[in-house]
């Protein structure tokens, strides 16, 4: 039906590029898709034209090439005030001379609306955010978390169906930012609203979004579920931007359907999963996760390669161990075992032997 | 009971506190004590100075206290009787040999066109009066007059008796003494004769010692001083000087504030002064209308500029920075003369719009000389004042909040008007406060470009400090300008609010 099909791409970036010295692109080759409902955040690390998509898509920036659709229709002529896109700033940016209320009832103003649907529309947004105590005050009143709490309430008082935000929570600290996250990702379900979200915290990304875009030098290298993201990372750039990996660089030397065998640079073989790489004797990086390293043989299967391994640090962080490994040459290999009680707590010195599932080791392009 | 806080050595915690801030303080002081002390000396004490000036007249009293004393105490009005003249007369001589009867004649030359000269012409008379006569015969009778010790010794004797000798010769002593100088032979003037002579008609009997004065006194006809003093200008026998000399007889008079407004004190009251003779009031208004234009005309001009400095790229802002501070970097005068050159009717402007054809050659347009050629020059000069204040509270007004706007469902003028004008408020308040009070005081461009239409009320100001001479009437136009300025300051204070002036 067509409707569905406009509902599986309500936002869409089809070849979109952006320059703004005529010199170099700062977003390459954009396509993206996004369905009606769904929370999709941007992450990538500073600088890799994140805010510029979000600006593009609210119009502020116009691309240099490419077509950005809404529901169907290019709007690539349509001026921001008309596109109807709640945003939330990173700096709130909400009106100092205007109280909670008045910057709430902005875009109810501009949209010609009667003083008593307001007044009901105001109340309900901000009741949203647990904040209906505070229409009277100015933000210069309220401290961090609560500004953020009005500026997400005026970004969502007029009933956008897309509504942007851009590092909103970047400011605040830690625990602040946990509790917004979770009231962030409950409002846009419960409202059934579009997000794109915008983050260099990749902990955020994978908490908040039902698919995150992993960005890079203006290209998105990876746009998954965030299991997927983590579990089964497309490249090395995604393998390790996103958690904590291990890697160790190496040769192919065999390869068939799912499986492969890697001869680390310093001789020793190990199994793994290619991922993109295609044939023996290409160079290849391999990444491990830490909690996915194994040290009881018996747990591994029969026929797979071990590595040796000397342990030069242990630390105990509580609910996980944290052990430094020297790996092949590599003195940054880690491992992290659970506190259970059986756990062994390997000392620094001690030599041992490990080993993983070929299927959680994943042969990179190097 | 509240237990006092203690410190650790024991003392009360409020008191270790307070001698700690006290030490602070102190120091702070110092920092700023030499400005402080250079602005009490250029600014707090100069504007007490002309508060001061503003009401002061004892120039009057202090000049002629004798007159002043009689004058006042009389009844009737008009031309008074002889008893006037006579303290005139002493008053006058003694004013003669200090000189500063001239100053007084220019000081009721304010109120009284011609006193200056009447009282240059008389103080050359006193010295001829006819009362020579009087000297004549008391020092025939006794030849020990003509001796200051005799002079000295019998005066303070007989003080109570001789009530005006007195008085005549302890002012004349405090003359020469101020110059540490003594009373010499040749200084037993005339009117020290005639006090004397009066004082000894009028009493019922000799003093002791005065015998021979005393009657050679009763032997002598007394001289008609009143005519001596018509004689000398005949308009001590017109009433005018009189009402004069008695309106402005106290210390303080309200007469340069009246004077200022246009008004004058008349013997019947406070009055307005004739049509012919009303300036100040039109000019208080034309200066305070005008410095309203050329404060809008800056807000209207450099509003764009500041906004674009605001907005542009660091490098741009930084080249349109300097351009905007570039008229600093010239003299005034080079700037206002630029503007005659540019406004004449012979000028730059009129040659294009001439040979444009837009205006007719025998036609010329008139922008020079008048309020127009004021507005605009002043304009141009005073528009970095109005500028760098709005540029620096435009500076701390993030793009992001327009951008909101805009995402909000704002237009464009929505956004600009609702959200990034109210915002800019206390900058075009700083500016404009700065640009009209400095309007209001300024004299060079004026005077300059402004013919006699253009002309502020600060020009009448310099006329009088540096021309007329009547610095009373320059301090009280000043105060006026000043309250004007702290009204005016008020009222935007309680519309506008001076929390909402901000210079960045
Ligand atoms: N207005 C602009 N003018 C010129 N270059 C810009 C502008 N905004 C961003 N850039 C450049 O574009 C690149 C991407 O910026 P941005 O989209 O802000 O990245 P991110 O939000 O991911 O940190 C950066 O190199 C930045 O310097
Ligand atoms: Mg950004």
């Amino acid at each position: 039906m067509a409707d569905t099909a406009n509902d599986q791409a309500f936002v869409e970036f089809e070849r979109v590029q952006k320059s703004y010295d005529g010199e170099t692109l700062v977003v390459k080759d954009l396509n993206l898709s996004m369905p009606r409902g769904e929370f999709l955040t941007m992450l990538g690390p500073s600088g890799s034209g994140k805010t510029t998509c979000l600006m593009m898509l609210a119009g502020f920036e116009t691309a240099t090439h490419g077509d950005i659709r809404l529901g169907g229709t290019s709007i690539n002529n349509i001026p921001p005030h008309k596109r109807g896109i709640g945003m939330v700033f990173q700096n709130y940016a909400l009106f100092p001379h205007m109280t909670v209320a008045e910057n709430l009832s902005f875009p109810l103003e501009v949209r010609k609306m009667g003083k008593a649907e307001r007044e009901e529309k105001i109340m309900r947004a901000l009741g949203m955010v647990q904040m209906q105590d505070f229409a009277g005050r100015r933000p210069a009143q309220l401290s961090g978390g609560q500004q953020q709490r009005i500026a997400l309430a005026r970004a969502l008082v007029f009933e956008p169906e897309l509504v942007l935000m851009d590092e909103p929570l970047g400011a605040l600290d830690k625990q602040l930012r946990e509790t917004l996250q979770f009231e962030i990702t409950r409002l846009a379900h419960d409202l059934g609203i579009t997000t794109v979200y915008v983050t260099h915290d990749q902990t955020e990304a994978l908490t908040m979004s039902d698919r995150v875009a992993v960005f890079d030098d203006g290209r998105i290298q990876q746009l998954d579920p965030p299991d997927t993201l983590y579990e089964a990372p497309q490249n090395s750039f995604v393998a390790q931007f996103i958690g904590e990996n291990n890697t160790l660089m190496g040769k192919i030397t065999k390869i068939s359907g799912d499986r492969c065998e890697v001869t680390l640079d310093d001789g020793e073989v190990i199994d793994a999963m290619p991922v993109n790489v295609t044939e023996v004797g290409q160079r290849t990086r391999v990444s491990i996760r830490p909690e996915r390293v194994e040290m009881d043989k018996s747990r591994l299967m029969p026929d797979v390669h071990t590595l040796k391994a000397e342990v030069l640090e242990f630390v105990y962080m509580g609910d996980i161990f944290r052990t430094r490994l020297r790996v092949a040459g590599n003195d940054d290999f880690v491992i992290k075992t659970r506190n259970a009680p059986d756990q062994v707590r390997l000392k620094p010195g001690e030599q041992i032997e490990i080993g993983w599932l070929p299927q959680d080791c994943r042969a990179l392009d190097a | 009971m509240a237990e006092v806080m203690q410190a650790a050595d024991g003392t009360p915690l409020k008191r270790s506190l307070a001698r700690a801030l006290r030490r602070q303080k102190l120091r702070a002081l110092g920092l700023i004590a030499p400005l402080l002390f250079f602005v009490l000396i250029t600014f707090i004490i100069p504007i007490g100075n002309m508060l001061f000036r503003s009401v002061e007249n004892d120039i009057v009293q202090n000049t002629l206290p004798g007159t002043i004393a009689v004058l006042t105490a009389r009844e009737e009005t008009g031309v008074p009787g002889e008893d006037v003249f006579t303290a005139l007369y002493i008053d006058l001589f003694i004013a003669e040999e200090q000189k500063l009867h001239t100053r007084l004649g220019s000081r009721l030359n304010y109120e009284q066109t011609g006193a200056s000269s009447m009282f240059r012409r008389t103080g050359r008379a006193v010295g001829r009066f006819d009362t020579g006569t009087y000297t004549d015969a008391i020092t025939d009778a006794n030849p020990a007059w003509e001796d200051p010790a005799h002079w000295a010794a019998t005066v303070e004797a007989n003080a109570a008796d001789l009530p005006r000798t007195a008085n005549a010769w302890s002012r004349w002593q405090a003359v020469f003494a101020a110059e540490g100088d003594e009373i010499g032979k040749r200084n037993l003037e005339d009117f020290l004769f005639t006090a004397l002579y009066l004082d000894l008609r009028d009493a019922d009997a000799a003093p002791a010692g005065l015998d021979a004065a005393y009657d050679a006194a009763r032997a002598t006809d007394p001289v008609s001083i009143k005519d001596a003093f018509i004689d000398a200008d005949d308009k001590w026998g017109a009433p005018q000087i009189w009402e004069t000399l008695t309106l402005y007889a106290p210390k303080y008079t309200p007469g340069y504030f009246l004077n200022s407004l246009d008004y004058q004190k008349t013997p019947d009251g406070i009055e307005k002064r004739p049509e012919n003779e009303q300036i100040y009031i039109t000019l208080f208004g034309r200066t305070i209308w005008m410095s309203l234009l050329i404060t809008f005309s800056c807000i209207a001009l450099g509003y764009p500029i500041a906004w674009l400095l605001a907005n542009l790229p660091m490098r741009k802002a930084n080249v349109l920075l300097i351009l905007v501070l570039l008229p600093f970097w010239t003299s005034l005068l080079v700037r206002t003369s630029a503007w005659k050159v540019m406004l004449q009717q012979q000028g730059v402007i009129n040659d294009v719009l001439v040979w444009v054809g837009l205006v007719d050659n025998a036609n010329r347009l008139i922008m020079i000389n008048n309020q127009f050629g004021t507005i605009v020059a002043m304009t141009h000069i005073l528009l970095p004042f109005m500028i760098l204040p709005m540029y620096s509270v435009m500076q701390t007004i993030p793009p992001s909040y327009l951008r909101a706007a805009k995402s909000l469902g704002a237009t464009n003028w929505t956004a600009f008007w609702r959200v990034y004008f109210p915002q800019s408020v206390p900058g075009i308040g700083a500016g404009s406060i700065l640009v009209f009070i400095l309007a209001i005081g300024y004299y060079i461009t004026p005077e300059i470009v402004g013919g006699t239409k253009g002309v502020f009320i600060s020009n009448r100001i310099a006329y009088h400090i540096s021309s007329s001479l009547n610095w009373g009437l320059a301090a009280a136009l000043g105060t006026i300008l000043l309250v004007a300025v702290l009204v005016l300051y008020w009222a935007y204070d309680k519309i506008v609010g001076i929390d909402n002036v901000k210079l960045g």
